[in-house]
């Protein structure tokens, strides 16, 4: 079989896996280090228990998230050694930074944080969730430049057919990293809200501990709505900065293969024949594509032919359109289920400013919010299929393609047991993670809090050999 | 002045000497979950007294491969496609052994601990075993080619040579594990692991001449820093018999120091053997990789140099601080999370 499309299912299936719990990390841990706050400041019991009981479910989800991880860091070398070659240089260091920086200190303070409740004082554990919460996200920017120098490369010069580093400051503030990063992170601290929501709606509906999910909602609610604002703003700046640096991603994630006209409009949706190039059965919002890649009522958008005809001339014969379909849908997608959080967000607010949550039953609304806890994870997981998807060729745009990429040492059939195995593992662990997820849930804050004490206080007692 | 490649090298080296020390007892005490503990209660003890470290104590290898990646980026691509199916299995090894320790006791199913605590012991055995197989490699030399390629073949990477190598590891990690468990537990628990490391002692020894007569024979590091390593090599084996003295004289915590030591010298032997070379070939000299050939720009070594001096002291501090805030022995009566 053949080693690129293998090499890029097993990168796929990894990442794709990992980034379901990333997100869920990132978020939940922001969340619950605001309710430990609340217990600090107020001393009210009740948020420490939502701390507890959040973080039973954070440490099911990141455990999974740090296992998956460290394949993410060895797998760079082990199926695109040539890559890691030509960009280790400047691609190497922020990942040695996120560790020295981010992992150590992320896995340091949540053990602290786990197991620290009696032996620190209040503010002391608190600073740990803080700064468990704070390691996550510096890892998440130091990843993110990363992967910016991929989609945008800066910082560097060519040298022995190597790209060599020789501007560490302007590979950390790369345009593209600078909007790439706040999306992908209030996206995730929507994720972790959308999560607690959605669970919190799930047990209100079960009419089970009422008071303490209202509270948990209203937090959640809170972070939901101003995260997902934010997202939408960075996206915005993304797209703008797209439209300068990666044109032809634009050009696909939209479906325009001949330069569009001046103002631009957008295209809702479309059937596209890749083959003949062109689309049919296009619905159109006049203006709106100007306005979303330049603020303005005018300007056109290059599209896919005139930009082939450019990167031929530019970096010789070849394909330069990425798979326009997987890029112009998986844009839609993420815009649709992002759209769809924003008005759950709003009317979650508005009820919880209104004091209507629990007084008036709003049914249909929290059977949406149940629901709702999939659409950050379609919305992350698709905006990562279109931003890579949409690059192709390439792996560093305009420097290497992904075909060049791969690990020339390492046959089909290695990877064809590696993918095997991780994908099995993945699934068990998919499974188990849900089953938990259920279980701790159903059980809820106050069973899981006697069921600690009675190991606790009683070794000896059968429960306490079996726990 | 410190050349910046031999700064990044000894770097390098320090993350893996640390990662063998730290998660060496990790492993051991993974081990000894099943070699050590008669039952669930405590497994969980053993698990718990590594509850708090296991996962930063993991980061030590992230943070090497990444100074890998980043310092010396075909040492990283070279090894880590090189080793391909042996790395597969040490990151699933990983995978399930970090979420068994967290997901254990979160079901109380008998099939359920069962499983995660086969999870465990092999997760914590097949990573010394591997890396010990990897690190003779690297001494032993392994067919890189001249495009710094390196396609072994499965008796390159495992043969008699290596396999000495990855059991002196693995058994290494074991006593510094039980020698760890003497630190954290108390009782009979605490008598049993003292014991266990007491008769190991002649096997663990056995293995460590055993792998270095071989590394003598069939390597040249010996020829090439015969002096240091015979030098090291004397310190190593002081460091052993004292061990020896002190587990038997009960006097834990120098114990553990010197199963420590014993690590830290062994580590430090392959990497003063290796230097300048990280990777021997054996097709040519000129194809080993070296510190200077393998190695990222002046520029890049020069800013990670800053970065990685800068943090490296506060890493160490609050990794310090969280031994101490759990220098507590676990008992029954601990509140046990795992």
């Amino acid at each position: 079989m053949d080693m690129v499309f293998l090499s890029r299912l097993q990168f796929a299936a990894t990442t794709i896996f990992h980034f379901f719990f990333v997100p869920i990390s990132i978020g939940l841990v922001f969340i619950i280090a605001i309710m430990e706050s609340f217990y600090v400041k107020t001393g009210n019991e009740e948020y420490k228990k939502m701390a507890k009981f959040w973080g039973k479910l954070f440490l099911i989800n990141f455990v999974i998230g740090i296992v998956t991880g460290i394949l993410q860091e060895f797998q760079f070398g082990m199926n695109w050694s040539n890559y890691s070659r030509f960009v280790g240089d400047v691609f190497g260091a922020p990942l040695a930074v996120e560790a020295l920086l981010a992992f150590f200190m992320e896995s340091t303070f949540i053990g602290l944080w786990i197991f620290g409740w009696d032996r620190l004082s209040k503010k002391v554990h608190l600073l740990c969730i803080w700064l468990t919460a704070l390691g996550t996200t510096i890892s998440a920017f130091w990843i993110l430049a990363a992967n910016s120098f991929m989609q945008h490369p800066v910082g560097f010069e060519l040298n022995n057919g190597r790209a060599e580093m020789n501007d560490f400051f302007a590979l950390i503030t790369n345009g593209q990293v600078l909007v790439e990063f706040p999306h992908t992170v209030f996206a995730a601290f929507a994720t972790g809200a959308f999560l607690v929501t959605g669970i919190s709606a799930y047990k209100i509906l079960r009419k089970q501990e009422i008071d303490f999910f209202k509270k948990s909602f209203q937090i959640g609610i809170t972070v939901a709505l101003i995260s997902t604002f934010l997202v939408l703003v960075a996206g915005h700046a993304q797209a703008q900065y797209l439209v300068e640096t990666q044109p032809m991603k634009m050009a696909a994630s939209e479906g325009l293969w001949e330069t569009s006209e001046d103002p631009a409009p957008w295209t809702v949706v479309a059937n596209i024949d890749v083959e003949k190039k062109e689309n049919s059965a296009e619905v159109k919002i006049p203006y709106l594509l100007s306005i979303l890649s330049y603020n303005t009522l005018d300007g056109s958008v290059k599209g896919m032919n005139e930009l082939q005809a450019e990167y031929v001339q530019q970096y010789g014969e070849g394909d330069y359109i990425p798979p326009v379909k997987t890029t112009f849908w998986s844009f839609r997608i993420m815009v649709a289920a992002g759209v769809a959080m924003i008005l759950l967000a709003i009317y979650g607010v508005y009820l919880g400013w209104k004091k209507k949550l629990v007084s008036k039953p709003n049914k249909w609304f929290y059977r949406m919010m149940v629901a709702g806890i999939s659409l950050p994870i379609i919305a992350n997981t698709s905006g990562w299929i279109m931003t890579e998807i949409g690059r192709q060729p390439w792996t560093v745009f305009g420097l290497m393609t992904t075909e060049d990429s791969i690990s020339p040492s390492v046959s089909a059939g290695q990877v064809l047991f590696s993918i095997i195995s991780f994908c099995t593992i993945y699934t068990i662990l998919g499974v188990i993670m849900v089953y938990l997820f259920v279980k701790v849930i159903k059980k809820g804050p106050y069973m899981m809090e006697k069921e600690d004490t009675k190991i606790n206080n009683d070794p000896f007692a059968k429960e306490g050999f079996h726990a | 002045m410190l050349e910046l490649n031999t700064l990044w090298f000894i770097l390098v080296a320090v993350l893996f000497i640390g990662f063998f020390f730290l998660e060496g007892f990790d492993f051991g005490v993974g081990m000894s979950t099943q070699l050590l503990a008669k039952n669930d209660l405590e497994r969980r003890i053993l698990i718990n007294s590594i509850g708090p470290f296991w996962d930063a104590n993991e980061v030590w290898l992230i943070t090497a491969g990444g100074a890998m990646f980043a310092a010396f980026p075909h040492w990283y691509a070279t090894m880590f496609s090189g080793f391909y199916t042996p790395l597969v299995v040490v990151l699933l090894a990983l995978i399930v052994r970090a979420t068994g320790f967290e997901l254990r006791a979160k079901d109380n199913h008998p099939a359920w601990k069962k499983a995660w605590d086969i999870c465990i012991f092999l997760g914590s055995l097949l990573p010394p075993l591997l890396f010990g197989v990897v690190f003779a490699c690297f001494m032993q030399g392994l067919p890189i080619d001249k495009n710094m390629e390196l396609n072994a073949g499965f008796f390159d990477i495992v043969n008699y040579y290596t396999l000495t190598g990855g059991l002196t590891v693995l058994v290494l990690c074991l006593v510094h594990g039980l020698v760890f468990t003497t630190l954290r537990t108390v009782g009979d628990l605490q008598d049993r692991a003292r014991n266990m490391a007491q008769k190991l002692l002649p096997l663990l020894g056995v293995l460590l001449t055993l792998f270095s007569a071989l590394t003598y024979i069939k390597t040249d590091i010996f020829k090439e820093r015969g002096l240091i390593l015979s030098f090291i090599f004397s310190l190593g084996v002081i460091a052993f018999v004292v061990g020896g003295f002190f587990i038997s004289r009960k006097m834990d915590s120098w114990a553990f120091g010197m199963t420590g030591s014993v690590i830290a010298f062994s580590f430090i032997s392959i990497f003063i053997g290796l230097f300048p070379r990280v990777m021997v070939s054996s097709i040519s000299d000129t194809f080993s990789l070296t510190i200077h050939n393998a190695a990222s720009g002046h520029y890049s070594l020069k800013v990670m140099t800053i970065v990685a001096l800068t943090l490296l002291p506060f890493v160490l501090g609050y990794q310090v601080w969280s031994y101490y805030v759990f220098r507590k022995r676990i008992t029954e009566k601990s509140h046990l999370e795992y």
